[in-house]
């Protein structure tokens, strides 16, 4: 089966050829960094706006290098949501156009389904069941997955995401859009524990995470710095490598944790977060040490993408029923309520 | 104006059970502003509004989503955060004004960033850093007599033992 995936529920116009046969064949992804970079964040319209000029060439290049024409397709999947709505009609809208026009099978897929199974993208690819620790600028989930639509979300943030707390800390220590690369960066000459901040929630004995409090005390240490003049390059990276400390001890303790509860040996760490070498490093040190194996998707493959709808759609469509032409999209969704494929 | 009040809130404590309190005052129909700067302490207020209503679920960041919903046995709470918002133009967009019924309570992080669009607040809460230490001040401005029961029943929450 191969499949065309569609990615635009945020920032990023993802599209690829994936083959349930030969993997992935082609993809393509269409950031909108500078687009955003002078907002300090995401500007919806412009998103939309974005994906409608980007998605037609990005989708024909794939095509093209891919070796598939349009005919040649057995499905195609897009992003149904979460994200923004603008945006997801989009793909939407130019995934069911296509399948009408093809006369091809069209799948809508939940954005966090492609992150749990965007690992699968890999080769080897980690087998079912494995615990998946979801970190980006949306979330911060840890969820039991034992197979394709059998996702147990087992830990959750009370209030931040990983990811945003990354990128709003970034902002308080006056680094440039997008913030959490920009403070790993930092963080390569700080040094972790020269002040203090806390692990919120480390021994709450569950899995269930908070990041804003320690957005505050960011807020707080740079405030008094700035009150007594010392807030120089070193002390904000020394900011940035604590901060950053703190939120990998956390994610460590907790994805340890949601092993030990499961009983799985095998992790798999998804979305923009697990781009961080720090956690990377730590966690495969971590889960060697305890004979657990951690498998990280591609570097390219841990953002917003276009291969892991595709992949998803793929797994979907195997098992999938005729649709009748209508769509939509949900904006907000809950991953618990999909079905098993 | 119709009635003002500002007072230190020492610690994150406080913050929650000043949010508390407010929920005491709140009724359908009502729009909250929440103003303050990143790590301010609005997620905290904010919970604590949601814990006054009942709400022992997370109080999720609105921040990527814009919205999180919380269907109330009394009302309906939509929380809003703007921060990501460049132009207030995008109000109009992702159809905002949708929400604010007389069935619904509003509370609006970052309202600067929709200036303009949003409906006068009947209670506009801002979070600063206190002068010269640690904590915040917390400073109200009620507009209507509904804002108003929302800073008397946080004046009678702090002036208790």
């Amino acid at each position: 089966m191969r499949v065309l995936g569609i990615e635009t529920s945020c920032d990023e116009t993802g599209v690829a050829v994936y083959d349930s046969a030969a993997g992935l064949l082609a993809h393509r992804l269409h950031s909108q960094i500078d687009l955003h970079a002078r907002y300090g964040g995401v500007v919806p319209e412009l998103a939309s706006r974005d994906h409608v000029r980007r998605l037609v060439p990005l989708i024909e290049e794939v095509a093209g290098e891919s070796g598939t024409p349009l005919t040649r397709l057995d499905g195609i999947a897009y992003t149904e949501g979460p994200g923004l709505a603008g945006a997801l009609l989009v793909g939407a809208s130019v995934a069911n156009a296509l399948g009408m026009a093809l006369g091809k099978p069209v799948v809508g897929i939940h954005h966090l389904e492609g992150h749990l199974l965007s690992p699968l993208l890999a080769d080897p690819r980690p087998d079912f069941p494995f615990v998946a620790l979801l970190v980006s600028g949306g979330h911060s989930q840890i969820h039991e997955v034992e197979g394709v639509g059998r996702y147990r979300l087992i830990g959750d943030t009370l209030d931040d995401a990983a990811g945003e707390a990354f990128d709003k800390t970034a902002t308080l220590l006056g680094l440039p859009y997008p913030g959490g690369p920009a403070l790993a960066a930092l963080a390569v000459s700080g040094r972790a524990g020269v002040v203090t901040l806390p692990r919120p929630m480390i021994d709450s004995g569950d899995l269930m995470m908070s990041f804003s409090g320690l957005k505050t005390a960011v807020r707080t240490l740079v405030r008094k710095r700035q009150a007594a003049g010392t807030l120089d390059a070193r002390a904000k990276a020394d900011i940035a490598a604590e901060f950053q400390c703190a939120v990998v001890d956390v994610l460590i303790a907790k994805a340890v944790a949601a092993l030990d509860e499961t009983g799985a040996s095998r992790l798999v760490v998804a979305g923009g977060v697990g781009a961080n070498r720090d956690l990377r490093e730590r966690l495969h040190a971590e889960a060697s040490r305890r004979g657990a194996r951690v498998h990280f998707p591609d570097l390219a493959f841990c953002t917003d993408n276009g291969a892991m709808i595709a992949l998803a759609g793929a797994m979907r469509l195997e098992h999938a029923k005729e649709g009748d032409g209508a769509f939509t999209v949900r904006p907000r969704w809950d991953l618990a309520s999909l079905g098993a494929a | 104006m119709i009635a003002t009040f500002r007072t230190h809130l020492p610690d994150a404590a406080a913050t929650e059970a000043a949010g508390r309190a407010l929920a005491r005052g709140l009724a359908g129909g009502m729009l909250v502003t929440l103003s303050g700067e990143l790590g301010a302490g609005k997620t905290t207020l904010a919970r604590g509004v949601l814990r006054g209503l009942g709400w022992e679920g997370p109080v999720k960041s609105p921040s990527y989503t814009l919205l999180e919903h919380y269907p109330l046995s009394s009302l309906y709470l939509y929380h809003f955060d703007f921060y990501r918002f460049a132009d207030p133009q995008e109000w109009e967009t992702v159809g905002a004004a949708e929400a604010f019924t007389p069935r619904s309570v509003g509370l609006v992080e970052w309202p600067e960033r929709v200036a303009g669009f949003l409906p006068p607040a009947d209670l506009e809460v801002h979070l600063l850093p206190a002068t010269g230490g640690d904590g915040r001040t917390l400073e109200l401005a009620a507009t209507t007599t509904a804002g108003e029961r929302c800073v008397s029943e946080i004046r009678k929450a702090l002036a208790a033992p």
